[in-house]
């Protein structure tokens, strides 16, 4: 090594080479793409290769895209169906996942690690034979759909009675796979939150004359509710831009934002028209939920003594 | 608490029903002997000897296999460092707009990951012949990419929460800034990092969409194969193939899981004893 390089290495050399390597990668492979697609939302589609054009005199840009997003019903119904379909598979993750959470800081310590490492474990298995997997359940000959149709069936009268339920293509059944895939991003923040409460509080307001429900409504719940956020966000912001589950159990008339977003680039290929509604994805719903995040944990940080 | 809580545990059987009800139905249905996938025919092994006999997917785990094991490295030290200059370096310039590129990774959605990564190869292609075709190496560095935030965020958090007094010892004792970070500090968090390259590994073994985007003719990775055959329906030799991924990896989790917690136990005994020690 050149004595040069020793000195600059020992004075700051290392500090900067630990902010700049990893800085640089991501700047070059995260923040120029994400940049070209904010630019290509402004292009037009062309009969080129690379399908993409600039307009050829000032002020080169086109708002096309943008204008067909908020004018084309396919898009509006495509964002709402998303969001309809996010906001379910959070609220059902919730209702789910809540008393699992705190369930489990109800056992004791060796239990504990074995429910939760038992939660962890079908996030480690791969994320598309768990969809997969539903798929079989949900097909009309399956065991799942005939348990599932002869529940139904015992309780309608007989001439209304299914053959199967349909559950397969629908946006119930993408629902449905949301919970599942995500249930584990709302268990794993109610839990490290749920934990830390302080349990004293509970036996005061027994002590106090609360029931159980009294204390779960007026101390547990209002102290979950960090965490209650914390997991909705973790559930709702990817759900809202999921591709794989509307694409194998959803309905292709009525898909969610990121299936249109993959049909726009790679089957018609409208490189714009996908980056608009990529673009308008994010500035709608992603950073919104972000920012409210930032000021909702610097409030929380803000407002202890 | 001495009530049981009754309610509570009732919720947490149906919750792990929930959960693993479809993996043991898929277990159960790979032993299936008819072709049908979800309805049952006698007993048989047949789909793993099939599975074994199928080159396409041999070759498919081998490239997914290659390319997680590099792609975890390389996001490992990237995501190390990241993570290193988030926690120890409280001020230098840019600083919010890296924090924010560590973060919007994780919460950016994968279509809008992979169409923008594909748009970055393309335009390279355009502009300097570079990559001349999509595969291997471009699957590679999207992986990196987006799993070394994982990993930095799993390294920060670790070093936010450990006890600089150590580190300011060793200063104290003369080792400059950049020994301490080698001998001292990457020691105490190698588990946090450990745990960072399995996590990069196995989001790399798993991840379907951006590899769907950055891909080429002739780079087929497991998870590509398995989206590609489950498209077109249901079939039994990808219920043998999932058994046989849930195995390994549940039992590698598992391995895992025991050697880190008792790594721990014993770091935490050794210094509870270095303390007594020294009082």
């Amino acid at each position: 090594m050149p004595s040069w390089f020793n000195t600059w290495f020992n004075r700051d050399g290392w500090s900067k080479s630990i902010i700049a390597i990893p800085y640089f990668w991501l700047v070059f492979f995260f923040l120029i793409p994400f940049a070209i697609v904010v630019v290509m939302s402004f292009a037009e589609r062309t009969a080129t290769s690379p399908p993409v054009g600039f307009l050829p005199d000032f002020p080169y840009v086109t708002f096309e895209n943008y204008g067909r997003l908020v004018g084309d019903w396919v898009y509006i119904r495509a964002y709402s169906t998303s969001i309809i379909n996010a906001f379910m598979a959070t609220i059902l993750c919730l209702i789910v996942g809540y008393p699992m959470a705190l369930g489990i800081t109800r056992v004791n310590k060796s239990w504990r690690n074995i429910l939760l490492m038992l939660v962890i474990l079908p996030f480690w298995t791969s994320f598309l034979l768990r969809v997969y997997a539903w798929i079989g359940l949900m097909g009309s000959n399956s065991w799942f759909n005939k348990l599932l149709t002869a529940i139904v069936n015992s309780v309608l009268p007989a001439d209304m009675a299914f053959r199967n339920i349909p559950m397969m293509n629908s946006n119930f059944a993408v629902v449905l796979v949301l919970v599942y895939s995500y249930l584990p991003f709302m268990i794993l923040p109610l839990y490290a939150n749920l934990e830390k409460l302080d349990t004293t509080l509970n036996e005061a307001a027994m002590d106090l004359g609360s029931r159980p429900w009294q204390v779960f409504k007026d101390v547990t719940l209002p102290l979950s509710i960090p965490g209650i956020i914390a997991g909705g966000l973790l559930v709702f912001i990817p759900a809202s831009g999921e591709l794989v589950i509307p694409s194998l159990v959803g309905n292709a008339s009525d898909p969610m934002i990121g299936r249109v977003i993959n049909d726009e680039f790679l089957t018609a290929r409208h490189w714009p028209m996908a980056s608009a509604v990529a673009v308008a994805l994010l500035l709608l719903l992603v950073v919104p939920l972000m920012a409210y995040n930032h000021f909702e944990a610097k409030a929380q940080a803000g407002g202890k003594p | 608490m001495n009530r049981r809580p009754i309610f509570l545990i009732t919720c947490l059987c149906f919750g792990f029903a929930f959960f693993y009800i479809p993996i043991l139905s898929m277990i159960v249905f790979s032993f299936n002997r008819s072709r049908l996938a979800t309805v049952w025919g006698g007993f048989s092994t047949q789909w793993y000897g099939k599975l074994f006999e199928n080159d396409q997917i041999i070759n498919a785990a081998l490239l997914s296999l290659k390319i997680a094991l590099i792609s975890a490295t390389f996001a490992t030290i990237l995501g190390t460092l990241a993570g290193l200059a988030l926690a120890r370096f409280k001020k230098f310039r840019g600083r919010t707009l890296f924090s924010g590129l560590v973060t919007a990774p994780l919460i950016m959605p994968e279509v809008i990951t992979g169409i923008s990564m594909l748009l970055l190869f393309i335009m390279m292609a355009e502009w300097i012949g570079w990559p001349g075709s999509r595969g291997f190496t471009t699957i590679t560095i999207a992986h990196i990419t987006f799993s070394m935030t994982y990993v930095a965020t799993i390294v920060q958090a670790r070093l936010s929460s450990m006890d600089t007094s150590v580190e300011e010892a060793a200063m104290d004792l003369g080792s400059r800034p950049w020994q301490v970070l080698i001998d001292v500090t990457l020691p105490i968090i190698s588990p946090a990092i450990l745990s960072g390259w399995l996590l990069a590994f196995t989001i790399s073994l798993d991840d379907v969409v951006i590899t769907n985007f950055v891909t080429g003719p002739g780079s087929t990775t497991l998870p590509i194969l398995i989206w590609s055959k489950v498209r077109l329906g249901v079939t039994p030799d990808i219920n043998a193939l999932a058994t046989l991924m849930i195995v390994v990896v549940g039992v590698g989790v598992a391995i895992a899981g025991v050697v880190m917690h008792r790594a721990d136990a014993r770091r935490e005994r050794d210094i509870q004893m270095a303390i007594a020690a020294n009082k």
